[in-house]
């Protein structure tokens, strides 16, 4: 098998250096180049790895019976690419504020820095936590070795390949304009491959398993797996000009084209950055209150009725468009029926805390996860009432849908992967604990107080512009110029830059407390929640 | 209870297969329709896929990202269709792969912009939109003049296109090398040509430079062409009620 993958990986290594010879545009030669680096690393890799085999150097089984490797590494790059998105979006947000940021380069305006910002967010930090969270959960859930030598460690590097495709083609002008779908074909095709690995290592550590049972927050990771793969092939299905070119033509058109991408836009939301962030919640919340989840029948419940009902609502994202009117009152009708399971989700995680909610006194790795909860609760009852035609008609288009988003990305999202990330980092390097937990505390205040920042700010400028564009005057004439309300948005541009200024200084913090943990430093510091004469103690987290 | 959740719980491929078919139901049941039923795409007069250079222009857009700003889409609302003109149709992105209605308004919707402004104007807009609109705070496009417009197979495009459903005819794709370049030129001897093939293309030196075929010529071409294609003069809303 493994001499198979290693031929397959060559012979593609190969079909990439012709690409680069024959590339119709300068970014596909330079994707080209990538690859082609990627596979002769990989093989590379595969031959060392079989000599250290035939000497006997290297077991097979690993130091322990898990594959905590891999989990490293997502860890890692989890934390890397977050810094790298979230600072994407403070100078996206900087440069709405203050236009003369964009430079009037191609490489440095806003639309093509965007993309770059959604995706690395999305995409590199959020799917490198799901892809390590999910590897460390299924192996301990199952009790066994993740399935695989090689593929996990391949799902791991094909990924950050796919990032960085993805990344500098935006920047040099390779984008499909599908949005948070923007990588072309062959980018594309790539992501499909790893995607279909993913998908087995996933599913044959479950068949390993030595549990009866599949522990529920394995249902929604294998649920975020298998419908991202379903919701990616069709929304990106299309025709490449050349096969030496980047450029492609959707399948689709007009409105199917936009239901679609918009049927797979907002199950990006529902499955990639919901259903997967609750197999993290399933697994992490219990483990950090020490108390077991709060009903088992309505985590089956939250199960399928969220993962069925989720698949409905894309067409809130086009009311009042040009897709027939059946298709948007299906789409509202399931919206606010969503309501139901994504409470249910948040009651089931808020309630695994009975009887440890002092906990949150003292232990503000638990704090920040049952407030990613509290986000989950409230952005999912503010989604709900957005995708109610009444009142879209006034908050489509404006910053409103911006503040919605980043109160489920940086509240839900965020909190819920930073919680797992300071649960994990001591864990997978065998420290006694984190480096500092007072660091944890002020990470969860700075990124608090910008995230409030940022959709208090959002909520008034779009709802501002929102009224502005249909307000009238006395005599029956539109009262504002579009100008004059991009006008009046500058203010909260600068607030929401700031807010997001925040959000990033917290990240920074949690890699300096993450980046000491794992160099085996122990900060001294009083407990959280005793007197400050108490006995100091250095044994914080127990 | 008869049925236990065990079951399913017990089963890693049972499980799966069970998911997938639940997360089919809502894509199936609300975009397979569209294809097929008659009333999504209202029947108009006027509709045509895109010149050469206007779809070079399209590309462009695409490229620099200009659907993270502005919509394409006027919804009925009495305030947008004073502020920009009729509702957009769904005839009128028939033929648009990808569709570009976009999602948010950080400037205003282009679904209507074609003949609202003069090309001096999106060329002095284009290099320094602050220069006519002191309060924008959209980036400047200066590179998009001093770069010409280079597609290695413009035929290929047009062909492209065809395979997923728009109406080139045989000689559109023949004539496109030409059409390209005689859309920006209203001297040359193929004008004419691109406007019998295309009714409707604005035929004009774009960016004003004449010695040149840039990327902005294919910009504004696009830019120019928007939402002018139907007829609404002929068109009737009733006669698509089902």
């Amino acid at each position: 098998m493994t001499y198979l993958v290693g031929l397959v990986m060559a012979l593609a290594g190969i079909m990439g250096l012709f690409l680069v010879a024959k590339a119709q545009d300068g970014g596909m030669a330079f994707h080209g180049s990538l690859f082609v680096a990627f596979c002769a690393l990989g093989v590379f890799w595969m031959i060392k790895r079989h000599y250290e085999a035939a000497a006997g150097d290297y077991d097979f089984e690993g130091e322990t019976q898990y594959n905590n490797g891999v989990v490293r590494a997502g860890v890692i790059a989890s934390l890397f690419w977050g810094v790298v998105g979230f600072l994407a979006g403070l100078v996206i947000a900087l440069q709405l504020a203050f236009p003369e940021l964009n430079f009037n380069l191609p490489w440095t305006n806003f639309g093509r820095l965007r993309p770059v910002h959604t995706s690395a967010v999305i995409f590199a930090f959020g799917g490198n936590v799901l892809i390590a969270t999910s590897f460390h959960v299924v192996q301990r859930t199952c009790r066994a070795r993740l399935a695989g030598d090689w593929a996990p460690w391949f799902v791991f590097w094909g990924y950050q390949l796919f990032i960085v495709l993805a990344a500098s083609g935006y920047v040099l002008g390779i984008t499909q304009s599908k949005e948070y779908a923007e990588p072309e074909w062959y980018v594309d095709l790539w992501l499909t491959i790893v995607w279909v690995v993913y998908l087995l290592v996933f599913l044959g550590t479950l068949m390993k398993r030595k549990e009866p049972h599949i522990y529920v927050a394995n249902w929604f990771y294998l649920a975020f797996i298998a419908t991202i793969a379903m919701l990616h092939i069709v929304n990106n299905l299309a025709v490449p000009v050349a096969l030496s070119g980047s450029k492609s033509y959707q399948l689709f058109a007009g409105v199917q084209d936009a239901l679609t991408q918009w049927w797979y836009g907002h199950n990006a939301v529902g499955f990639f950055l919901t259903a997967g962030f609750l197999g993290i919640m399933y697994y992490f919340v219990p483990k950090q209150a020490n108390r077991p989840v709060y009903s088992y029948r309505l985590s089956i419940i939250h199960f399928w009725s969220l993962i069925f009902l989720y698949i409905w609502a894309g067409p809130h994202h086009l009311h009042y468009t040009a897709l027939p009117d059946w298709a948007q009152t299906l789409g509202m009708t399931f919206s606010i029926m969503l309501w139901m399971p994504s409470w249910g989700g948040m009651i089931n995680g808020l309630m695994t805390l009975s009887g440890a909610w002092d906990k949150l006194r003292t232990d503000p790795i638990l704090r920040m996860l049952a407030v990613s909860v509290a986000f989950y609760g409230m952005s999912t009852f503010e989604g709900p009432v957005m995708s109610i035609k009444a009142v879209n008609s006034l908050s489509h288009y404006t910053d409103w849908t911006v503040g919605h988003v980043h109160s489920g990305a940086l509240g839900w999202v965020g909190f819920v992967s930073f919680g797992a990330i300071y649960y994990l980092v001591p864990k997978l390097w065998n420290r006694e604990r984190l480096y500092s937990l007072a660091l944890v505390s002020l990470h969860f205040w700075t990124a608090t107080i910008g995230i409030v920042l940022y959709i208090t700010s959002m909520w008034v400028s779009g709802i501002l512009q929102g009224l502005m564009w249909r307000a009238y005057d006395s005599l029956g004439f539109l009262e504002y110029s579009f100008v004059e309300t991009v006008e009046a948005m500058h203010p909260f541009y600068v607030i929401r830059a700031l807010g997001g200024a925040l959000f990033v200084l917290g990240s920074v913090i949690m890699v300096y407390n993450c980046w000491r943990t794992i160099r085996g430093d122990l900060r001294e510091e009083r407990r959280i929640g005793t007197p400050a004469a108490g006995p100091a103690t250095a044994t914080a987290a127990e | 209870m008869a049925f236990k959740h065990d079951v399913i719980e017990k089963n890693s491929i049972l499980l799966l297969v069970l998911t997938l078919i639940v997360v089919s139901i809502g894509g199936l049941v609300e975009i397979a329709p569209l294809f097929y039923l008659e009333s999504t795409i209202e029947k108009v007069k006027g509709m045509r896929p895109y010149s050469p250079l206007e779809l070079a222009g399209r590309n462009i857009y695409i490229r620099e990202g200009c659907y993270n700003c502005h919509s394409q889409m006027v919804r009925p609302l009495r305030d947008e269709e004073e502020r920009y003109g009729h509702y957009s149709l769904a005839a009128e992105s028939m033929y648009d792969h990808p569709f570009q209605w976009g999602s948010k308004r950080t400037g205003p919707d282009l679904a209507r912009v074609g003949g609202r402004y003069s090309d001096d104007w999106h060329v002095a807009h284009m290099a320094d939109p602050r220069s006519v609109v002191p309060e924008s705070i959209m980036p400047g496009y200066p590179f998009l003049a001093e770069r010409p417009l280079q597609i290695t197979d413009v035929a290929a495009h047009l062909r492209t296109n065809r395979i997923v459903g728009v109406p080139y005819t045989d000689e559109m794709i023949e004539m496109a090398e030409q059409d390209l370049a005689a859309q920006a030129d209203p001297d040359s001897d193929g004008a004419e040509g691109v406007a019998e093939r295309y009714p409707g293309a604005v035929v004009s030196n774009f960016d004003g430079n004449a010695a040149e075929l840039t990327e902005l010529d294919a910009m504004i071409a696009y830019l120019q062409v928007l939402g002018t294609l139907v007829d609404f003069e002929a068109y009737e809303p009733e006669a698509n009620y089902r």
